[in-house]
């Protein structure tokens, strides 16, 4: 594994601690997102994918969500337990049902409703 | 733009085209070696047809040939794979679990999918490079990709991706086999066959007469040869085979020893010697004319030389045949036990025509027999049509001939003492023996004829056929004023000859005892002529005596009167 691969993958767990604020799990009565992001390397779609979902989620979410980040081409056996196959995907994990959202999330629309939000911007 | 860059490295390199063996049986023979080496192979077909086992066997007969393989399944889990292929005696587990192989199961559930805006397959291609390297895999499976096509809905960008892959397979040197689903009016649903162009198979799933096909055909292959027809195939107890070609040459070895019938009069009729080993024999006949036991007692000649012989008996299962054969002295259990005599009986309905033929061929190749019964063969035009019949013919004399097999099959005609068979497959053979009944003052008997032995003296006499209690036998039939005569008529013929015969001893005696005494009659009168006769001379020979001596006396009598009258005269003339 290359060394650039790995600051990659460094800088996308630290997008993600900084995603996710550390009072997580704390409160009771609300619900919480938790989110996993696949990406193949950095590429354009990727970065692309996870900041429009950092933005979406810091309007509507705020302090509600976590954000992992995996890189397949880092960790390429994690791709089979999500089933993964399309990149950028996104697994809502919580709320259930698990949800795949896959693109690069352009379509905000789209993304809400795969986060189980739009009736919250409605 | 892709077609100009392949034509010129088919112009760059002049060397053959690399294949993969794909270990199919049959299957490397159509496609001349294989399937293309580091490239893609399509396969299509309906549902049904066998895609995936395919793709199944080219993968785990790669890695018995020392290729691991990679089986990317988008339709059924490692699971279900493992299951299926169970049943051919093949343990995917295993395999995985030597590294040997690698099993993904890619699932894709639409439900569970949002698409929000532009992506790629990479994590398809993640797990696929995972896959391959984790076993180190030369061969791998895609089966269907096509799923994909209803995974996502973007399909210009699944498209692109998927172009993407097929060069990325091509790219990591892989051989790679491609299941798609057939299309209404293109090979397969998706337009696979745009991208897959190297080396396409079609397979198809045909249904004639309630009875079943599986065909496949080798669409194109791109620089190299391949068989254009449609072969059959079945998928049997060793996985998929391929129905061997149609003969590419009659080329075989003949042999010119002889094999018994297991009648010796007919093997008296046919030089004294038999069949020739390796020929094939039609015993044609309406129904009880005696073929299967002709065929059985060839099936016990062959055991008794110790060599093996298999029975198919399309008719009745194979305990029936043994106690059948049982009454007329043929005891086939023994030679079953010893392994000697293989019964294999089979529903001609049951199964699609070729996929006898398989069968046959799969029988042969498990027991390798020296001699092959099919009783009878004409019950396979029911599994086809005519053509397709002789065609499978074709296919299994010729099968046997370049194994040096001897075939004896029978067929049972319709049309009653008519010289032709429905399939006209008596020119396909070597030797034609027709059994006819010959219905004649209220019985029927059986007529043996040989209608044709190429290469052998043979009589072209009408023999009768017996069947005993202990074997078959030959009579020489009588041929009486109205033709042959058999059975009970040539019993009474024989005993009317003989009556004949006796009355014509009988008469000639009386007639010589008749004429002895005619002879003996005349012989009488013949002595009693002669006794009269020679009385008769004896009379005469007397009164000539008598009167000679009175002659004598009574010329002494004058000479003596003379010399008293001249004596005084000249006594030395004593005649005037």
């Amino acid at each position: 594994m290359s060394a650039a691969k790995k600051k990659a993958k460094a800088r996308t767990k630290a997008k993600a601690k900084r995603a996710a604020p550390s009072r997580a799990r704390s409160r009771n009565s609300e619900e919480w997102w938790e989110l996993r992001l696949y990406v193949a390397g950095k590429t354009a779609l990727g970065i692309q994918a996870f900041e429009n979902l950092k933005r979406v989620c810091e309007e509507h979410l705020h302090g509600r969500y976590r954000i992992e980040v995996v890189d397949l081409l880092v960790n390429p056996t994690l791709a089979r337990g999500d089933q993964i196959l399309a990149v950028p995907t996104l697994v809502r994990q919580l709320p259930p049902p698990i949800k795949k959202i896959i693109g690069d999330f352009s379509n905000t629309e789209r993304l809400l409703v795969g986060l189980n939000l739009r009736q919250l911007k409605v | 733009m892709r077609k100009v860059q392949r034509k010129s490295v088919k112009a760059r390199t002049l060397s053959p085209l690399k294949k993969a063996l794909t270990g199919i049986e049959g299957l490397d023979t159509v496609t001349d070696g294989g399937f293309p080496r580091g490239r893609a192979t399509l396969i299509c077909g309906g549902p049904g047809c066998g895609k995936t086992l395919f793709g199944l066997q080219f993968i785990i007969n790669g890695i018995a040939l020392g290729e691991p393989g990679v089986v990317i399944s988008f339709e059924e889990t490692a699971d279900d794979l493992t299951k299926n292929v169970a049943s051919l005696g093949v343990d995917l587990d295993k395999l995985v679990r030597s590294k040997k192989l690698a099993i993904d199961h890619v699932h894709i559930d639409r439900s569970e999918i949002l698409e929000t805006g532009g992506f790629d397959l990479a994590g398809l291609f993640v797990r696929i490079a995972q896959a391959v390297s984790s076993v180190g895999a030369k061969r791998i499976l895609l089966d269907t990709v096509e799923v994909l096509f209803s995974g996502f809905s973007n399909q210009g960008l699944l498209r692109a991706e998927l172009e993407r892959l097929f060069r990325w397979l091509k790219d990591h040197g892989l051989t790679a086999v491609i299941t798609g689903e057939r299309g209404e009016a293109a090979l397969t649903r998706h337009g696979l066959e745009e991208y897959i162009s190297d080396c396409v198979l079609s397979l198809d799933h045909r249904v004639t007469d309630q009875v079943t096909t599986r065909r496949v055909r080798v669409v194109k292959y791109r620089g190299s040869t391949h068989g254009t027809n449609e072969y059959p195939f079945l998928i049997g107890e060793r996985g998929i085979s391929v129905l061997p070609i149609t003969g590419v040459g009659l080329d075989y070895q003949v042999s010119e020893s002889r094999v018994r019938t297991g009648a010796p009069a007919l093997d008296e009729m046919l030089g004294g010697k038999g069949y020739f080993r390796g020929s094939s024999v039609l015993i044609s006949g309406t129904a009880g004319t005696g073929k299967s036991s002709l065929a059985a007692s060839f099936a016990v000649a062959t055991c008794a030389r110790g060599e093996k012989c298999l029975y198919f008996a399309l008719e009745e299962p194979a305990t029936q045949v043994v106690r059948n054969m049982k009454s007329i002295g043929l005891d086939l259990q023994p030679l079953v036990d010893q392994g000697l005599l293989s019964i294999v009986a089979a529903r001609p309905t049951l199964v699609g025509l070729e996929q006898h033929l398989v069968a046959m061929h799969v029988a042969v190749e498990r027991v390798k027999p020296k001699a092959l019964v099919v009783d009878p063969i004409s019950s396979l035009v029911s599994g086809g049509n005519a053509h397709e019949v002789k065609s499978m013919l074709v296919r299994l004399f010729d099968y046997l001939k370049r194994k040096g097999i001897t075939g004896l099959f029978t067929y049972l005609s319709a049309a009653r003492g008519l010289e032709e068979t429905d399939l006209d497959v008596s020119s396909l053979t070597d030797s034609w023996i027709e059994l006819r009944d010959v219905d004649r003052s209220g019985e029927r008997n059986r007529a043996l004829y040989i209608l044709k032995s190429r290469g052998m003296a043979h009589s072209n006499q009408v023999r009768e056929l017996l069947i005993t209690n202990h074997g078959l036998e030959l009579v020489d039939a009588v041929v009486g004023p109205q033709g042959v005569i058999v059975g009970s008529a040539r019993v009474a013929q024989l005993a009317e000859d003989q009556r004949a015969a006796r009355n014509r001893q009988q008469s000639a005696a009386l007639r010589q005892r008749e004429l002895e005494r005619k002879r003996r009659v005349v012989n009488a009168q013949i002595e009693a002529l002669r006794a009269e006769l020679s009385a008769s001379e004896e009379e005469l020979r007397r009164e000539v005596d008598d009167s000679e001596r009175e002659d004598s006396a009574a010329r002494e009598q004058q000479l003596r009167m003379r010399q008293t009258k001249l004596g005084a005269r000249r006594p030395s003339n004593g005649k005037p």
